[in-house]
């Protein structure tokens, strides 16, 4: 236990960092971005099965149409942001890397901001499976990053029991604040999806966890709680990676999901604020997941800020749009920690991306770059939130032991955070190392 | 778009503390600095000229060693400057300087290029080069000569300039000539051992007694080592452990036969303990990673200090403790794997 614990009473996760924060966007309120003239919809913005086209090309569709539909159970549908034409089902670049198939909208000038598709339901009169139904058909999914279908995190397994919702207000990654802005600003609807999900998962209590830099949410989503209501607000300390699901379950609860396991083994269910927000908006009114809040910052962005993107919205147009320098530079989806660096900017805004970043860092060319021996500082071992070390696994990673580090050092609870690169000394890429040693592993066992 | 930008493409985690191997062991360098200062003051020319002549032979064996292998110069990184600055700092302050030289290259050699170079060195380079000394010049090491004699700045101690493998000359005379009061020529440690003179705790704290030449001012040691410590750029626990376990293991016996045995706190303060803990045995490369390990290592090192001195024909345990200590790292990481955040343990 950390001395902050012991300290503050608190049972919180131990390790983790404190990066600097750059929350320069805190105060900035949710804008809305103008459409671009041409949409990138990539049918696997998803974790699963890549969604199933329902148009073809010259077809017109209006905003919040369904353009694509779920393939089977692990899988979400797609609408379109936009009234316009289909342009083409082309590979285009995606966050993940690969291209992939994605289908291209041209938006219709002066298209408006109106949703044109809609099926209003009464939520009081659904079954806790047909909120489930409701959800997949939103297209919704975890939008603190991870993708995963929304709905499949709220199916429950039949032999697993869950008590608990936590609501993930933690954003614990530098420069992202489009999770404190939502709370801030939609505070009604993320209660109501709060309700919807605790109907779908039958649990009886819910706890909200924001680190405890967001304290003006923290009192604001208090103030809309009532007396006795099933929902707390719990400030949890700032520190990353807070956010993580492991991490947060176990400074709410003081629970440990067992290795290998799921937050439903220690009667727990996830999810972040935004989907959250996001279901107590859509549910009701019978719409599709359409747009999404980022946070656009960095040192290289000239006016950092909030915006309520359309998805498939092409960076380019967003860097245009909001103006940014550096001759070489890095873009980031995402948050500095774990965001993938886009290597095309036509690649689009999907669901999971919360933030877009441009970085002004020292070309990788220089010498501060360079890489040093590990010197066995053990900092990486104070940092590891899964009490793994990095440092053994570094140097097994070297000797491309790869066997060793997953049977005897736990390889497989990284989940790499990048706590262990970000204090490394010697400029280790611990995180790539564990990375590729994982995808090896996989490819072996395959 | 008109302007194109170069991208550039890292994998996460795209922010980085900003340390670097070269700023800490360049930290631990000013850390040392003071030290080295009061040693000259302490020793005069002699001591200046031995920090000087171990550090140089230091560094050109590595920039040699880097040349062999056929790799960049690594002196940029200090770490030869470290081991060169505390291995003259284990040496008397009137060691032959060309003795100093062996001692400077063979630990380099043997305690670091030959293992691969930074990161890869099993022990403490500076005291792989004192250990050798110690075994092939026995007389020379265990030669004290008195802290502040008149006309320190203006003469070399007899035996500093010894010729390249000849046996340095008897000191006795000469000790006899520049100290007003009787001096025996023995360190706090020897005096205790063999006479059963326990010198001044204050004497030792601030540094004005017998000894090598860096390990006589316990307040300059503290001082360096909490700066490090206050940056985290050194284990805390580590020295804390080191210096509390040879207290207590040293207070048992103590307490035992007062007559016999050294007080606690003169254990901590003589000798090279505390440079030792502070600067050595929290060396990184040669100490465990793991929490448990630390605290295993850490009162091995105090407890097998305090045991040679009391028991040992030497009168100095520190060294051989934190090379059993290094010895042993690599068994005692492995042995203390931390439990993993989920793991199910039996009996948790």
């Amino acid at each position: 236990m950390g001395l902050f614990n012991l300290l503050f009473g608190q049972k919180g996760f131990t390790h983790g960092i404190h990066p600097p924060y750059h929350k320069d966007t805190a105060d900035k309120p949710i804008r809305r971005l103008p459409f671009p003239p041409q949409l990138v919809l990539p049918l696997d913005q998803h974790i699963g099965k890549p969604a199933i086209p329902l148009v073809v090309k010259g077809q017109e569709v209006v905003r919040g149409e369904p353009i694509a539909k779920a393939d089977g159970n692990f899988s979400v549908p797609l609408h379109a942001p936009a009234t316009g034409r289909i342009a083409g089902i082309e590979l285009m670049p995606t966050p993940k890397g690969p291209k992939t198939n994605a289908i291209l909208i041209d938006v219709y000038e002066g298209s408006t901001q109106e949703v044109l598709w809609e099926q209003p339901r009464e939520m009081s009169e659904l079954s806790p499976q047909e909120i489930i139904q409701a959800i997949q058909d939103s297209g919704m999914v975890g939008l603190g990053g991870a993708a995963f279908p929304s709905h499949m995190k709220l199916s429950i397994p039949p032999d697993k029991q869950v008590d608990t919702l936590i609501v993930n207000g933690c954003e614990c990654e530098p420069y992202l604040t489009c999770d404190h802005r939502i709370m801030l600003e939609h505070p009604k609807a993320l209660l109501r999806g709060i309700r919807y999900a605790m109907r779908a998962t039958g649990t009886e209590k819910a706890i909200i966890g924001i680190e405890d830099n967001k304290m003006d949410a923290v009192e604001l989503l208090k103030s809309h709680l009532s007396k006795g209501s099933p929902v707390e607000v719990k400030a949890v300390e700032t520190k990353y990676p807070q956010g993580s699901e492991k991490m947060l379950i176990k400074s709410a609860l003081d629970r440990e999901v067992p290795t290998g396991g799921l937050p439903a083994d220690v009667g727990v269910v996830v999810n972040n604020v935004g989907t959250l927000a996001g279901l107590g908006d859509l549910l009701p009114k019978g719409r599709g997941l359409i747009e999404r809040v980022i946070t656009v910052a960095g040192p290289g962005i000239a006016k950092p800020a909030n915006y309520l993107v359309p998805l498939g919205t092409p960076i380019r147009y967003i860097l245009d749009y909001v103006g940014y320098e550096g001759a070489r530079t890095e873009f980031i989806l995402g948050g500095p920690m774990m965001g993938p660096a886009v290597s095309a900017l036509d690649t689009p805004i999907t669901k999971g991306t919360s933030g877009l970043l441009v970085l002004n860092e020292p070309s990788i060319e220089e010498e501060s770059h360079k890489i040093w021996p590990c010197i066995r500082c053990a900092r990486c071992v104070s940092a590891c939130p899964m009490h793994l070390n990095p440092s053994m696994l570094g140097q097994l990673a070297a000797k491309r032991k790869y066997e060793e580090m997953a049977e005897e050092y736990h390889l497989t609870d990284c989940f790499e955070c990048g706590c262990c690169s970000y204090v490394c000394p010697s400029n280790i890429p611990l995180v790539q190392y564990f990375r590729i040693a994982k995808a090896i592993n996989r490819e072996q066992a395959a | 778009m008109s302007k194109k930008p170069t991208i550039e493409l890292r994998t996460s985690p795209h922010a980085h503390a900003g340390e670097d191997v070269v700023v800490i062991m360049r930290n631990v360098v000013y850390a040392l600095l003071p030290i080295c200062a009061f040693t000259v003051w302490q020793f005069g020319i002699s001591a200046l000229a031995l920090l000087v002549v171990v550090t140089l032979t230091c560094l050109l064996s590595e920039r040699m060693f880097n040349a062999l292998s056929g790799k960049p110069s690594s002196l940029g990184d200090w770490s030869a400057t470290i081991t060169g600055l505390l291995l003259a700092m284990t040496l008397p302050p009137g060691f032959p300087l060309w003795m100093g030289a062996v001692a400077a290259f063979v630990g380099v050699a043997l305690g670091k290029a030959m293992f691969g170079g930074l990161g890869m060195n099993a022990m403490n380079p500076a005291l792989i080069g004192r250990a050798f000394v110690q075994a092939a010049f026995p007389v020379a090491i265990t030669t004290w000569t008195p802290a502040f004699f008149d006309g320190r700045f203006s003469q070399f101690i007899p035996t500093t300039l010894t010729p390249p493998f000849l046996q340095p000359p008897a000191v006795g005379d000469w000790i006899s000539e520049v100290t007003v009061d009787a001096f025996s020529g023995a360190t706090p440690l020897a005096l205790q051992k063999f006479e059963g003179v326990v010198t001044d705790h204050m004497d030792m704290l601030l540094g004005t007694t017998a000894g090598s030449a860096g390990e006589t001012s316990a307040l300059l040691i503290l001082a360096g080592g909490l700066y490090l410590a206050a940056r985290r750029m050194l284990d805390w626990r580590i020295p804390v452990l080191v210096l509390l376990s040879a207290a207590v293991t040293a207070g048992i016996f103590y307490m035992i036969d007062p007559a016999k045995y050294p007080d606690p706190l003169f254990v901590v303060l003589s000798g090279g303990l505390m440079l030792g803990a502070w600067f050595m045995a929290s060396d990184m490369v040669g100490s465990p990673v793991t929490p448990l390990g630390v605290v295993i290592y850490a009162v091995m090192i105090g407890v097998i200090t305090v045991i040679i001195r009391l028991f040992g024909g030497l009168t100095e345990g520190v060294m051989y403790a934190i090379l059993l200590g290094n010895a042993a790292t690599p068994l005692i990481d492995q042995i203390t794997q931390p439990r993993v955040f989920g793991e199910q343990r039996a009996g948790k």
